[in-house]
């Protein structure tokens, strides 16, 4: 009994300093490049921000003027998310907010999707996707430029109605082959456009404080 | 070590006991990444490099693991030296991080490093170690660069297209269009095609090894016909 122990033991500690020099290796590592992680992450948002949102429209550092923005179904997401906030001026007057397509062809469809202060969709980018390679993946700026048409669109230009592929009777644009990923995106555009419609008053705020007041709101209106 | 002894490891890890035409271990990320020349090499790559390191770190300490625990200790370092490698493509390959994705950590679980490790590292001195891990990913690149390329022609027309993902934006001219105005075919992108292709590959590497039996045999017997008569 007392060799087993002893055997269990040292077999422990063997291991136990291999997890030792491992994990100081790991956190070495670690220390060297989580500041350039960090940074490339975040010019990696911008330079995503910055395609949907032009820059002659803010002239704040808009990646840290954020608020969040709770789960809501109408912006069909299930967690708190970030929504940036630009001003021009000090003046509100853009909002990148975060949107979920729940019903694409193959699963959630993610985007950005921005909306100046005045109510027109300024650009929409799909952030993540699992739709069929060369059939709903044209909703990919990288594979077609099919998602620029949102840009410039507003309940102005588009009735209550036409928010939907022309298939169904809308004004949407969308290529043979794939409706179900167009529809579901063009859906959870004009949602987004609605949400930011309805919680104007806490999207467009004029603090610069990260207030939870959309969802007071959006709480009231139920 | 000597000259031959690396040149037998190098042989071996490319050709004889390649681990994607041969041993066929490592399917996982072969099948998965190997849509375009970009990916598949990237990966192939950071494999490779990750099999050289682990070769070159275990074998120093082989002969300090108790028999009993090698197997966790070897998981071990394989998993500290892909996080590491993750950590530096993270932070200075941020696109290319991207488009690999959930694959470098999977590297982990790749059998073909841990099965190197087994079969190599843990019985050879520390370069030899380095050498076979170096040869073996090697190996594993090329299949996979070969797949990834016969993929991207037939699946979109074009080869080297991404290679600015990899390498900045004196990469954007590298991109060959094989075939102008191509509709894509969808089939080869998708995990079929990686999968009959795997299998073509395969076979030409079985004809050329059976030619060349052949051709040895062929140059054998006039010999041995000789010395008879």
């Amino acid at each position: 009994m007392k060799r087993l122990t002893k055997a269990t033991l040292r077999t422990a500690l063997n291991l136990l300093f291999f997890s030792v020099i491992g994990t100081a290796i790991l956190a070495f590592t670690f220390n060297l490049t989580y500041e350039l992680i960090a940074q490339s992450e975040e010019k990696a948002k911008l330079q995503l921000i910055n395609q949907v949102a032009p820059q002659s429209l803010y002239d704040n550092e808009l990646i840290k003027d954020s608020i969040t923005v709770p789960a809501s179904a109408q912006l069909g997401t299930e967690q708190d998310t970030v929504a940036y906030r630009g001003r021009l001026k000090g003046q509100p007057s853009l909002i990148v907010l975060e949107a979920i397509a729940p019903d694409g062809y193959s699963g959630k469809i993610a985007m950005i999707v921005a909306i100046s202060y005045a109510g027109n969709i300024t650009g929409v980018r799909v952030v993540t996707h699992k739709e069929t390679p060369g059939l709903g993946d044209y909703i990919d700026i990288a594979r077609n430029q099919w998602i620029n048409l949102f840009a410039g669109t507003s309940h102005q230009r588009y009735g209550e109605d036409e928010w939907k592929v022309k298939k169904d009777g809308g004004q949407i644009d969308y290529m043979a082959g794939a409706t179900i990923t167009p529809r579901a995106v063009a859906k959870a555009v004009h949602n987004a456009l609605h949400y930011a419609e309805e919680n104007r008053a806490s999207l467009f705020a004029e603090n610069e404080i990260d207030t939870k007041g959309a969802s007071k709101q959006e709480a009231g209106t139920k | 070590m000597k000259l031959q002894e690396v040149k037998d490891i190098l042989h071996n890890g490319l050709w004889k006991q390649n681990t994607g035409v041969v041993q066929l271990l490592g399917l996982c990320p072969l099948l998965a990444v190997s849509n375009s020349v970009v990916n598949a090499v990237s990966l192939g790559l950071a494999t490779t490099l990750v099999m050289t390191l682990s070769g070159a770190a275990i074998s120093p300490i082989r002969n300090f693991v108790p028999n009993e625990i090698r197997i966790p200790v070897y998981i071990l370092i394989i998993a500290m030296l892909v996080t590491v490698v993750q950590y530096l493509l993270n932070a200075y390959m941020y696109s290319l991080y991207i488009v690999l994705g959930i694959f470098i950590p999977l590297i982990v679980t790749n059998c073909i490093v841990l099965a190197r490790i087994e079969a190599f590292a843990g019985k050879n001195p520390v370069l030899p170690a380095a050498v076979d891990g170096f040869a073996m990913g090697m190996g594993l690149t090329a299949v996979l660069a070969i797949l990834g390329g016969m993929r991207e022609i037939f699946g979109h027309g074009t080869l080297f297209s991404g290679f600015d993902l990899a390498l900045g934006d004196m990469a954007k001219g590298w991109v060959i269009t094989v075939v102008p105005d191509y509709h894509g075919f969808l089939f080869a992108v998708l995990p079929p095609g990686a999968f009959i292709g795997l299998g073509l590959l395969i076979a030409g590497k079985n004809y050329l090894t059976l030619r060349a039996e052949k051709k040895a045999k062929a140059l054998k017997a006039p010999a041995a016909n000789t010395v008879t008569a």
